[in-house]
């Protein structure tokens, strides 16, 4: 067997429940062997628009929380956002419907093996995976700080549930309509500095990650980003989703993020580079 | 009676026609995942070039109605890391394997023909002479008669004759049948038919080409009559070259039209982004399809769209 995605199945998963939640719609599905295997920042693929579909590339979706047990056997949750006609088609489903779902894929989020101070950062939808981390982090004794950034508060996503992991959640919107007005990155050399954190996790869109960084480099923490590369096939084939990444020997790669990410080391990133192939790239 | 599933790319015979396509597999490490690779006929490899490549700068990808817009610009580890991983870990897990290069020249394909045809076992070559992704669109070598012609000749004289040679050729020309006849003139065994049809998706947010090398190769199932009409033009102009028909095939009876317009092997591409394990649906469905039409051996229907009118 191959070393990429070794616990990576692919089902037809049922739909157990479909709830809208302000902007976004949070999806219960019935997948036992997946939520057993899958870990805070792995995420699904699925197939949308039914056989005759126009649409042809798989749908990614970050797992927003698993559980193994329970009466189905095993649920993935997930938060997502009818924004394009694959999420609307997703969305819409009705209860029982099953949809071919594939997963668990991409890494995951590291878990320290000491209690730390952790705060996560996520904008907009990009919340969905944190709250799953937070419950991880929580059971191993760390602390949980929150920060949720959106252009406006009905696009923050934080269910009651989810709070209950976290020590502090702090809002902030772009246009002040909940929480501190301003970036989320704005809000962060406080935070850092009032909850002594020591680790940074986010996911969110690219611009917030490459700022969070600058901060992480700044107070010298280190911060594991989840990122967002358009996707074909979540599974490592297409090369269409590709970052620039440092390895460990130094050298820049153009990296699949779907199977060297989602999640990856912030500080191994080469941010800002949409249209460029950056200057040392190997193979460039 | 067994059906007979085999098919030939002279001289190789293959235990089923269904394979990968390049550059939509990986290493074919990320699909093990998911079947076993010996399943397929061959898998295709990523065309492999001498060199490392980074490929092209994102975005990369626009989906489109029935299929996608691409720009990777084959990137890849180059012929020496590709040799020396992804070639044993193929084999030892028993896939039988095309191997596909490209070249930037003329000469790099007698440098990579020198390079991969002591591949033990290899079923073939794909010459792939038709990339859009190249940085100057007058370097798509399958686009003009000589180019194409030097690029086969070039691999052929540095293979023996024991290795097919398959040019993979590119839709975006006037005549198909010419290109195709040429690089059969300088020694190709067969023909791929066919790569991505060049394209372009404009953002009407920001009122710019949505990919950052503007143009990209459109495939999926949007282009599949277009391979249906290539295959059928070629097979009719060629009919005893094997084709390897592919372009938009993401079910059996996909696959079937282009058997019967005259593929002896189907590529599957696209498909493969859109589930893992689309070749094996193909291949099961397409075997259920032809047995309904009472063929007893795949070969039978090789072409059988261009039988007489009157039967």
């Amino acid at each position: 067997m191959s070393a990429i995605n070794p616990r990576a199945v692919q089902v037809q998963a049922e739909l157990l429940s479909n709830k809208k939640v302000g902007s976004y719609h949070h999806m219960i599905f019935a997948v036992p062997e997946m939520a057993q295997n899958s870990r805070p920042g792995n995420f699904v693929a699925i197939s949308v628009g039914g056989e005759s579909s126009a649409m042809v590339l798989r749908r990614a979706f970050a797992i927003y929380r698993s559980s193994d047990k329970g009466s189905a056997g095993g649920v993935i949750e997930l938060v997502v956002a009818p924004h394009g006609q694959g999420s609307k088609w997703l969305t819409s489903r009705q209860i029982h419907e099953k949809v071919d779902m594939v997963g668990p894929l991409g890494t995951s989020f590291g878990i320290p093996t000491e209690p730390v101070r952790a705060l996560l950062v996520g904008g907009g939808y990009g919340s969905a995976p944190l709250f799953g981390l937070a419950e991880t982090l929580k059971s191993r004794g760390c602390r949980v700080d929150m920060v949720l950034g959106a252009s406006s508060a009905g696009k923050i996503y934080a269910p009651l549930d989810g709070k209950r992991s976290v020590s502090s959640l702090t809002i902030t919107t772009d246009d002040g309509s909940a929480g501190i007005h301003g970036r989320v990155s704005e809000a962060l050399p406080a935070l850092i500095e009032e909850n002594e954190s020591e680790i940074i996790y986010s996911c969110g869109p690219m611009a917030m990650l490459e700022a969070i960084q600058g901060i992480a480099s700044k107070y010298d923490l280190m911060h594991q980003a989840s990122v967002e590369e358009s996707m074909a096939c979540g599974i490592g084939v297409c090369m269409t989703c590709v970052v620039p990444l440092r390895g460990s020997d130094g050298v820049i790669r153009m990296s699949r993020t779907c199977i060297d990410g989602p999640v990856m080391d912030g500080s191994d990133v080469v941010w800002n580079s949409k249209g460029v192939i950056p200057e040392g790239t190997w193979g460039a | 009676m067994m059906f007979d599933y085999s098919t030939t790319l002279n001289p190789a015979t293959l235990p089923n026609p269904i394979l990968t396509a390049s550059g939509c597999a990986g290493s074919g490490k990320e699909l093990s995942q998911f079947f076993a690779l010996q399943e397929l006929g061959a898998v295709v490899t990523k065309s492999i070039m001498l060199k490392p490549r980074s490929g092209r700068a994102t975005p990369r990808m626009a989906e489109t109605p029935s299929g996608m817009l691409n720009s990777i610009g084959l990137q890849g580890p180059g012929v020496d890391i590709f040799l020396e991983n992804d070639i044993p870990w193929l084999q030892s897990q028993g896939a039988r394997v095309i191997v596909s290069i490209a070249g930037e020249t003329v000469d790099d394909y007698a440098a990579l023909a020198r390079r991969v045809r002591g591949i033990p076992n290899l079923v073939g070559i794909e010459v792939n002479i038709s990339c859009p992704n190249v940085e100057n669109r007058g370097m798509v070598f399958s686009c003009h008669p000589d180019t194409a012609r030097a690029a086969i000749e070039n691999v052929r004289r540095n293979v023996g004759s024991d290795i097919p040679i398959i040019a993979k050729l590119s839709p975006d020309v006037t005549d198909i049948t010419l290109i195709a006849r040429e690089v059969v003139h300088a020694g190709a065994d067969g023909v791929a038919l066919i790569n991505t049809v060049l394209g372009m998706v404009i953002d009407v947010h920001s009122m710019r080409p949505k990919l950052a090398q503007k143009t990209g190769g459109l495939s999926g199932p949007a282009i599949r009559p277009i391979a249906v009409r290539a295959v059928y033009q070629v097979h009719s102009a060629l009919p005893r070259i094997p084709i390897v028909g592919m372009g938009g095939v993401a079910s059996g009876k996909d696959a079937l039209e282009l058997v019967l317009a005259g593929a002896s092997a189907i590529s599957i591409g696209t498909a493969t982004f859109g589930n893992p394990t689309a070749a094996i649906s193909v291949k099961e469905e397409l075997k259920v399809l032809l047995d309904e039409r009472g063929f007893e051996k795949f070969q039978d229907a090789v072409g059988y769209a261009h039988r007489p009118e009157v039967e």
